[in-house]
């Protein structure tokens, strides 16, 4: 079966500096993969490499069996393949229900539409309310994203991402900073994900990673250390010296 | 509790029409019937709302900081002006033909300066405007160099109305051409692709990675931008049957830029407001102090722009909220379009 998702050989130097070398990654349909490592492992690197955001200096990105290696950032959504941030990149001055709004309309290659184009909006407008009443965001729907608490934004950069439908989704810490009170929305939003939909989540908060993912990959200093499924990732000892120390999980 | 039916009842309603913005409409017919003797200055001003209003596209709307607009201004006047002289002076004919020029220039200098960011673009912008200067100095056969394009004749107006001394019919005709352009970019700014706009102008990452093709989008804006400040250039050449070089001066980018910031970017109607303030200004105290007129149009500038932000239409949104601070929801409808 073609994966849904694939790099081979895939190299990023800085200079001398090595940040992500020879990753071979292979993500399946419907997969729940989580990306660890300790910090500067070159995480966001290899995301931001997936989704374009940087270019490889050499190795070859595959979406669905084609190679999106030389496509740009938009193409690549374009073609089914959505990330969130680490840090919040939302359109803050705009309203939560556009912020959503404006990824349904490119989804719908409605985007850049000038005449014909109320009626486009108006029924991004209802797909995006939709989509916020499900996330239970429907409250905010009409408050600029700048006047949202941090843990809300997290799940509105979520909420965008979701809108676009894409075929193989990357969050990256999507639970980092937070809080309690909203971090269980955050992981029942994850839980919820739909089961076509291939998931790479890049998280420190171990307690999310291991009720999440079904396979675990694990980066170290731009390389991939090993994979496997949560309970032998969590007793792998290399892992344990390297990451996880000697807690105890799964 | 907002409710689907508010919330959705609420982002149509920012698409409507509200009954302030017929306000520039009236003061407009206004102009005509009461200050006559002022046409021509009223001309001029509707001229510089027009070249505003395109800055506004690009700078207001995509958050692109360019010095360089004048070039398609002057792309425009001197089309139109070479084609008034050359045998083609049918009015809208050539000012359509200066159009599609400042856009064609546009296209191509866009292509090559929005690749570039910041003070890059921003010297670029610049650069171009000189080469353009440069060139029409430099084949003063065709442009007139620095005298300028003379000699400018245009036929009546639709076969029937003859451009008068006391700039009526220039009036008429300035006020169609920039209630067209207005029509054109309201609707541009409201529909989908206007939207994104403004989403490239607060995070161009963020539209990357919902699968906006951001660079051709500045491209496109960036065209339209040029043609409708060709569209102005235009305007001017015709209504003053002039064109001088300071039409692809830097000063003249500079200004439209002061226009702007005046009035309020990204707001519209910025340009409706900041081009009749600069020019009464300016009219006003270059009567009364011929050489010392710029310190005071400057003095005004420093105090608008440090006491808001967003201009003229920033202060009256400061007033605004103080208003409905002060006498409730009511009193702050006042302005809400602007």
């Amino acid at each position: 079966m073609t994966p849904a998702l694939e790099t081979r050989g895939l190299n990023r130097r800085f200079g001398a500096l090595e940040v992500a070398g020879d990753i071979n990654f292979r993500m399946e349909v419907g997969a729940r993969r989580a990306l660890i490592g300790p910090n500067g492992a070159g995480k966001t690197t290899f995301v931001n490499l997936l989704t374009g955001q940087l270019k490889p200096s050499s190795g070859s990105i595959f979406l669905d069996g084609s190679d999106i290696t030389g496509l740009s950032a938009d193409q690549r959504v374009r073609r089914g393949l959505a990330r969130t941030f680490q840090l919040n990149t939302l359109l803050r001055g705009l309203t939560v229900l556009e912020n959503v709004q404006l990824a349904i309309l490119e989804h719908r290659k409605e985007g850049g539409l000038v005449l014909f184009g109320a009626h486009a909006q108006d029924r991004a407008a209802e797909a995006a309310y939709d989509l916020l009443e499900r996330l239970r965001l429907d409250n905010d729907a009409l408050r600029r994203v700048s006047e949202l608490p941090y843990g809300r934004q997290r799940l509105v950069e979520v909420a965008v991402a979701l809108a676009l439908e894409p075929a193989v989704l990357v969050l990256d810490e999507p639970a980092a900073g937070v809080p309690p009170a909203d971090s269980h929305r955050m992981m029942d939003l994850i839980d919820s994900l739909p089961s076509s939909m291939a998931v790479l989540i890049i998280e420190h908060d171990m307690k999310l990673v291991f009720r999440f993912a079904r396979e675990i990959t694990v980066l170290v200093a731009g390389r991939i250390l090993t994979e496997g499924p949560p309970e032998v990732i969590a007793h792998d000892q290399q892992v344990r010296d390297v990451y996880l120390g000697h807690r105890k999980h799964a | 509790m907002q409710g689907r039916a508010h919330t959705l009842a609420v982002m149509r309603a920012t698409r409507r029409l509200r009954v302030i913005e017929l306000l520039p409409w009236l003061i407009l017919i206004g102009t005509y019937f009461l200050l006559p003797s002022y046409l021509p200055l009223a001309t001029q001003i509707i001229v510089m709302i027009l070249f505003a209003l395109s800055l506004d596209l690009l700078l207001g709307y995509t958050g692109v900081v360019t010095l360089g607009h004048a070039a398609y201004y002057g792309v425009g006047a001197y089309t139109a002006g070479i084609l008034a002289v050359s045998h083609w002076s049918e009015p809208i004919s050539g000012l359509l033909a200066a159009t599609v020029m400042a856009g064609i220039v546009g296209l191509v200098t866009g292509y090559i300066i929005l690749r570039t960011k910041g003070l890059t673009l921003l010297m670029l912008g610049m650069a171009v405007t000189l080469l353009l200067e440069a060139l029409a100095n430099h084949f003063n056969s065709i442009t007139g160099g620095a005298d300028g394009l003379q000699g400018i004749m245009m036929p009546p107006l639709l076969g029937r109305f003859e451009f008068d001394l006391y700039g009526k019919v220039g009036y008429v005709y300035a006020a169609v051409v920039l209630f067209l352009a207005w029509l054109v970019c309201r609707r541009l700014l409201l529909a989908p692709f206007g939207r994104s706009l403004v989403g490239i102008r607060e995070n161009p990452v963020r539209m990357a990675a919902i699968g906006v093709p951001v660079a051709r989008r500045k491209l496109v804006i960036f065209t339209v931008a040029a043609a409708l400040a060709g569209l102005a250039g235009a305007l001017s050449a015709q209504t003053n049957q002039f064109v001088s070089l300071n039409s692809l001066s830097f000063e003249l980018s500079g200004t439209v830029l002061v226009v702007l910031v005046l009035g309020g970017a990204g707001r519209l109607y910025g340009a409706f407001i900041g081009a009749p303030i600069y020019l009464i200004a300016q009219d006003a105290l270059a009567k009364s102090s011929p050489t010392f007129w710029l310190f005071w149009l400057g003095l005004i500038l420093i105090g608008i722009v440090m006491f808001s932000r967003g201009g003229v239409l920033g202060i009256v949104d400061l007033l605004r909220r103080q208003l409905a601070g002060l006498f409730g929801r009511g009193a702050a409808k006042i302005g809400e379009a602007l």
